[in-house]
C-alpha cells in the first residue's frame, strides 16, 4: 500500500509541475520579452504586473467556441493536440529532479525521453494534414523537414553525453558527470541545445508555424482550448528541453549544498535555459528554410560527430 | 576586432542591456502623461469674443466649424441718431470627428475667441457627439492654460510691441508741440 502511495505522489508531483512550469515560462517569456523590446507587457491581470495573464489567456480559451473546418479529417484534427501534449508529460516522468527525486528512474532513460519527444512533433504534423488548409499543410510539411533535420544532431549529441557516461540512465549520467565535462562536451551542449530549439519550432526556428506568411501554420485553423494545448505543448517542451540540457549537459544537481537542495540547483539550471531560449526569441530573427536546413546538415551534424569522436578519444584515454 | 558569431552576440548584448533598463512605456490612463506646450488637444472658445466676422470658418480646410448668427438692432442711444446693428452668435460648433487639428482657426482668429485647451479625453460613442457646441467649446475654455513663457532672448509678443509704440506716440506730440 505504502508503495502504491508513492506512486501516486510521484505522479501527482509531475503532473503538477506540467502545469505549473509552463505557465512560469510563458510569464517569463511575457514579461522578459517585453522588458528586452523596452515595453513592460502584461499589467492588469491580478493586479501586480499582470501575474496572472496566462490564467486569464486560459480562461478566455476555454470560453471559446471549438470549430472543426468542414473539410477537416474530424478525428485526426481533434486528437491532433492531445498528441503535441501527451509526450511532454511522459518526458517529465522520467526526467530526474535530485538524488531519488524522479517519477520513474529508467535505465535507458535518454533513449525513452528522446524518443518520446520525437512523438511531441507528430501532432503538429497530424494538425498540420488535417486541417486541410494549404497553410497548414505546408507548416506541417516544414514541421516534418525540420524534425528529420534536427533530430539527427539532437540524438548525436544526447549519444555524446551517454558515451561519457557510460549509462543511458539520466540518473546515471547526472552521477558520472564532473564539472570539466563542461568544457570537454561543450559542442555537444551546443548543438543539443540548438537542435531543440529547432524541433520545439522555437524562434529562430519558427519556421513551420511563421506567422506572418504561413499565418501559424498548422495551428491555422485551431481556435480556443485546441489552439492553447498546442501553445501549451510548445511551453512545456520549452521545460523539457531545459530540463534535459540541464541534466544533461550541465551537471543537473551538481552544485554547493548538493546534499541538502540539490533539487533547487536543477531548477534553477533549467530556469536559466528556459530564460536563454527566450532571450534568444527575442534577439534573432527567422531562419530562412534553406538556412535552417544548411544549418542543420552542414552545421550541426558535422559538430555532433565531431564531438562523438572526441568524446570516443576522451572515453578511451580517461578509461571512464 | 571581428569573429564568427560577434553579431549574434551583439544581439544578445542589446536585448539584455533592454531588459535592464526602464521601460519606456507611458503608462496612460494609470498616469496622466506630461504634454508639451502649445499641446492642440481641443479647442475651446470664449464666445463673448466672437464677432460672427466668419474667418475661422472660412479659412477653416475641413469645414468642420459651423456657424448661425442674425443681426440684432441696438436702438440709438442719442435723440435723432441712427439704429445700429449687431451681430448675434447662435450657433457655433466645432465637429472634431473632421478637425484636422492645422490651428488654422486659431490663429486667423482677429480677437482671440479660439483657443487650443490640451485636453485630448472627450471621446464618444457615436460620432455625432463629436460635434461641440458652443456651451460645450465654452466650457473647454476653463481648461486653456495661460501662455508659455517666452524663450530667453526671444523677441517680445506683438501685442506688447504694438502697446508700447502706442504709448510713445501719444507721449511724442507733446514734447514735438512743446519745441514749437
Amino acid at each position: 500500500m505504502p508503495e502504491l502511495l508513492e506512486v501516486l505522489l510521484r505522479v501527482l508531483v509531475v503532473i503538477a509541475a506540467f502545469l505549473v512550469l509552463p505557465l512560469l515560462v510563458g510569464q517569463v517569456e511575457h514579461k522578459a520579452m517585453a522588458h528586452m523590446q523596452a515595453r513592460v507587457g502584461p499589467m492588469y491581470a491580478g493586479a501586480f504586473h499582470g501575474w496572472a495573464q496566462l490564467v486569464a489567456d486560459g480562461v478566455k480559451f476555454v470560453q471559446k467556441e471549438d470549430v472543426v473546418p468542414a473539410a477537416a479529417d474530424r478525428r485526426v484534427f481533434k486528437i491532433a493536440p492531445a498528441i503535441a501534449l501527451l509526450p511532454y508529460l511522459v518526458v517529465m516522468l522520467a526526467i530526474p529532479i535530485g538524488p531519488g527525486l524522479v517519477g520513474q528512474d529508467l535505465d535507458l532513460g535518454l533513449f525513452f525521453v528522446l524518443a518520446v519527444m520525437g512523438v511531441g512533433v507528430v501532432g503538429t504534423l497530424m494538425g498540420g494534414w488535417a486541417s486541410a488548409n494549404k497553410f497548414s499543410l505546408l507548416g506541417g510539411i516544414r514541421v516534418a523537414a525540420q524534425l528529420m533535420a534536427y533530430e539527427l544532431p539532437f540524438v548525436l549529441a544526447a549519444a555524446s553525453v551517454a558515451m561519457a557516461a557510460g549509462t543511458l540512465s539520466l540518473v546515471g549520467i547526472v552521477e558520472a558527470w564532473s564539472p570539466w565535462w563542461l568544457l570537454w562536451q561543450a559542442p555537444a551542449l551546443f548543438v543539443f541545445f540548438v537542435a531543440g530549439l529547432a524541433e520545439l519550432q522555437r524562434p529562430p526556428f519558427d519556421m513551420p508555424v511563421a506567422d506572418a506568411e504561413l499565418v501559424f501554420g498548422p495551428y491555422t485553423e485551431y481556435g480556443g482550448l485546441r489552439f492553447a494545448l498546442f501553445i501549451l505543448a510548445e511551453y512545456a517542451g520549452i521545460v523539457v528541453l531545459s530540463a534535459l540540457t540541464a541534466v544533461l549537459f550541465l551537471g543537473g544537481w551538481h552544485g554547493p549544498f548538493e546534499d541538502q537542495a540539490g533539487w533547487l540547483w536543477t531548477l534553477a539550471k533549467t530556469g536559466a535555459v528556459a530564460f536563454v531560449v527566450v532571450w534568444l526569441r527575442v534577439a534573432y530573427p527567422r531562419l530562412r528554410e534553406d538556412q535552417l536546413q544548411r544549418l542543420a546538415w552542414q552545421g550541426l551534424v558535422p559538430l555532433a560527430l565531431f564531438q562523438l569522436a572526441i568524446t570516443a578519444v576522451g572515453v578511451v584515454v580517461w578509461g571512464s | 576586432m571581428s569573429f564568427p558569431g560577434k553579431g549574434l552576440m551583439k544581439g544578445l548584448g542589446v536585448t539584455m542591456r533592454n531588459m535592464t533598463r526602464r521601460s519606456v512605456t507611458a503608462h496612460y490612463p494609470d498616469a496622466m502623461p506630461e504634454l508639451p506646450p502649445r499641446s492642440r488637444g481641443v479647442i475651446a472658445l470664449i464666445e463673448e469674443n466672437c464677432t460672427v466676422c466668419m474667418l475661422c470658418a472660412r479659412e477653416c480646410p475641413a469645414w468642420c466649424i459651423y456657424i448661425d448668427s442674425h443681426k440684432d438692432t441696438v436702438p440709438a442711444t442719442t435723440e435723432g441718431g441712427k439704429d445700429k446693428s449687431r451681430n448675434v452668435l447662435d450657433r457655433f460648433a466645432i465637429d472634431f470627428s473632421i478637425c484636422m487639428y492645422c490651428s488654422i482657426c486659431v490663429e486667423v482668429c482677429p480677437f482671440d475667441a479660439l483657443h487650443w485647451s490640451p485636453e485630448f479625453e472627450y471621446s464618444e460613442l457615436d460620432i455625432r457627439d463629436l460635434t461641440h457646441e458652443k456651451e460645450r467649446l465654452r466650457d473647454w475654455m476653463w481648461t486653456v492654460p495661460a501662455p508659455v513663457a517666452l524663450d530667453p532672448g526671444a523677441e517680445q509678443a506683438k501685442e506688447i510691441t504694438t502697446a508700447e509704440k502706442a504709448a510713445e506716440k501719444s507721449a511724442r506730440p507733446a514734447e514735438g508741440e512743446g519745441d514749437a
